[in-house]
């Protein structure tokens, strides 16, 4: 498996590119010397490395799920916690990276977009660490069904500016905190939250994320003695997926399957399985596969899981897709709840609606595979902030 | 020669350049839209073909593209009303859209499309110069001008890579943002100008918050054209009968020959 793309023009394959308005190409030519020399540089490497220790709590466990898997009556399924890392996901992972590129480049001011408001909520925390100063552009969709989020970004300092176009969802945040960037490019860094974009931010997303699969690689083979058969993570824009999955993409025996939200299904139009019903098409500064129709719109999408939303994906997914070096599947809304309630009810653990796509599609195959066979799975997130959604769906377990 | 560089051709000249949303209110509007223009003293007119992300566009824009979409604007009727009012009127037409509505319409047959259509050239804000030979060679194949943009934060390495890949004119912002009218607009331009002179002749021209006569002729006196888009749009919301933007342009052209 080829492991030095993207190229130099930030192509995987056919994927990727730049696609900006010309304002934007400076500040993307910064960015990529800033990483380039972050890269090079040990001692910004040991920095990031002593902030996810002592900042985010890392290296996060690995847990035999043991009740469930004895419960599915099949394979073993091992759990990546990332949902025990500081503010509640894996993405302060991509956060604290890009933090200390802001401080390298010496810029006050960080823009992000956020769903689901964890990728707000880790890039306000580390702008509150850093000491700067930090927008979070949220479509109003989202302002709502997650409420707590927004008040724990306030609370940090940052300022929540609800989008009000469009879908009123994740798409129309990154809008917004495109057309932000394009105006303060000068002083503002884009804290871009997944492996999407232009280049660098795919590359650079996915390497801030693969700590995920160096450590859970590390761990499965001390604690199963061999590496996993399956790994199994969630497909929004493909971070968590994407971190997980690298480090592994040269172990070929190693069977890799991305989970996207089916939504209502995928036959009702209204889900945002991008690659399992996409085409290809350029949104957001990328080559990459995209929900659009005939006249090459973006079509709108729709998840329970608010992180999940969103017509693209990253560039490198759509070309591990290709390669077919990458399985993805679907789960739709009703089996997420399923995911959710199981991993809550079983082991105690209440899933980010997110990670619940991988956690449902992950108990049908160790359903169906034989005891010695180790499924690991990439629980990206918590799912404190997703009661208030499950609430009407969950109502005779939780009453 | 062309008709873009027919435009530019005429000496002491200054070009003036009006944006339409296609589809905005209603494909009839702007068809009477771009006959008053083209009546009224623009040079060139570009016809923007709405698109669902518009992330280079500012609020009046955005709003005017949006509501072209749900009135069912497609690329399909975009080109079938350029063949038309490409025989209407004798200014040049140019196609200003996202790079995905074309790339989905098929890059090659897009740019037949639109050169049958009578079209001269082609804007594509979100295609930079160095993601640009995938359209650019199908233009010039079709004797289309692919119109590059620059904006005063380009370093002269882009300057120069813009320069000498430049054909019809050159679109540089005059302010590093999205689209949309401003009270001022700032200096920082003359440097950017004197860069593309180094490497070329094309012309240039200057949009990004242009709504007045006054700021026309300020910056007409350093480039070869003046380009107006969200305050054209802005009139046409305000007064349907189009009066409102019909005076715009004519303040604008006496402007402009006043220089």
């Amino acid at each position: 498996m080829n492991k030095t793309l993207p190229d130099m023009k930030g192509y995987f394959g056919r994927f990727g590119g730049r696609y900006v308005p010309e304002t934007l190409m400076p500040a993307l030519e910064e960015l990529e010397q800033a990483y380039a020399e972050f890269k090079a540089d040990k001692r910004s490497r040991e920095e990031l490395n002593r902030l996810n220790r002592t900042y985010s709590g890392r290296p996060t466990p690995l847990y035999p799920a043991e009740n469930l898997s004895r419960r599915l009556g099949g394979g073993r399924i091992w759990l990546k916690r990332e949902d025990l890392n500081h503010t509640g996901a894996h993405k302060i992972n991509n956060a604290l990276g890009q933090g200390l590129l802001v401080k390298m480049m010496g810029k006050k001011r960080i823009v992000a977009e956020t769903g689901a408001g964890q990728h707000g909520v880790a890039t306000a925390a580390v702008s509150a660490m850093l000491g700067l100063e930090c927008a979070v552009y949220m479509g109003e969709e989202d302002v709502a069904r997650q409420a707590l989020n927004v008040a724990r970004m306030k609370l940090m300092g940052a300022g929540v500016i609800p989008v009000g176009t469009g879908s009123r969802t994740l798409k129309d945040a990154i809008n917004e905190a495109i057309r932000d960037w394009i105006t303060n490019a000068d002083t503002s860094h884009y804290l871009l939250g997944s492996v999407v974009g232009p280049s660098p931010y795919p590359e650079m997303v996915r390497d801030f994320q693969s700590v995920i699969g160096h450590e859970a690689r590390e761990q499965i083979l001390a604690s199963a003695g061999k590496l996993p058969d399956y790994i199994i993570a969630c497909v929004g824009g493909g971070s968590n997926a994407m971190g997980m999955f690298y480090p592994f993409l040269e172990d070929t025996c190693v069977k890799l399957i991305g989970v996207e939200a089916a939504g209502r299904g995928i036959s009702s139009g209204s889900h945002c399985a991008t690659l399992s019903a996409g085409t290809v098409g350029i949104l957001h500064g990328s080559k990459s596969y995209l929900l659009q129709d005939g006249n090459g719109q973006v079509a709108s999408t729709h998840s329970i899981s608010a992180g999940l939303d969103y017509p693209g994906v990253g560039p490198e997914h759509s070309f591990l897709k290709d390669s077919g070096r990458v399985e993805y599947a679907s789960a739709d809304d009703v089996q997420a709840l399923t995911g959710f309630r199981l991993l809550s009810q079983s082991e105690g653990i209440i899933p980010a609606l997110e990670s619940a796509h991988a956690v449902y599609t992950a108990a049908r195959l160790a359903e169906k595979s034989g005891e010695d066979t180790d499924i690991l799975v990439c629980l990206s997130g918590r799912g404190d902030k997703d009661m208030e959604i499950v609430k009407p769906y969950l109502e005779d377990a939780i009453e | 020669m062309n008709k873009i560089d027919e435009v530019f051709s005429k000496p002491g000249s200054r070009a003036l350049i009006g944006y339409v949303t296609a589809g905005y209110p209603d494909l009839d509007t702007t068809v009477k839209l771009v006959r008053l223009l083209a009546l009224e003293g623009c040079d060139i007119i570009e016809l923007g073909i709405p698109f669902s992300d518009p992330v280079g566009d500012g609020p009046v824009i955005q709003q005017a593209s949006f509501r072209a979409l749900q009135n069912g604007t497609t690329v399909e009727k975009c080109l079938s009303m350029a063949g038309y009012l490409s025989s209407e009127v004798s200014v040049p037409l140019i196609f200003m859209t996202y790079f995905n509505p074309v790339w989905n319409f098929g890059i090659k047959s897009f740019v037949e499309r639109a050169a049958s259509a009578g079209v001269s050239g082609m804007i594509v804000p979100d295609l930079p110069v160095e993601e640009s030979p995938q359209l650019r060679d199908p233009c010039k194949a079709s004797s289309l001008d692919l119109i590059y943009m620059l904006s005063p934060a380009s370093s002269e390495k882009r300057i120069t890579l813009t320069a000498e890949n430049a054909s019809g004119f050159i679109y540089l912002m005059s302010v590093t943002g999205v689209t949309g009218t401003r009270s001022q607009i700032p200096a920082g331009l003359e440097r950017v100008i004197a860069g593309i002179r180094r490497y070329s002749n094309v012309p240039v021209c200057i949009g990004f918050g242009i709504s007045n006569a006054a700021q026309a002729s300020s910056v007409s006196r350093l480039a070869d054209g003046v380009i107006v888009g969200s305050r054209l749009i802005q009139l046409t919301e305000e007064d349907p009968t189009l009066e409102k933007a019909g005076c715009f342009i004519r303040e604008l052209k006496g402007a402009l020959a006043d220089e």
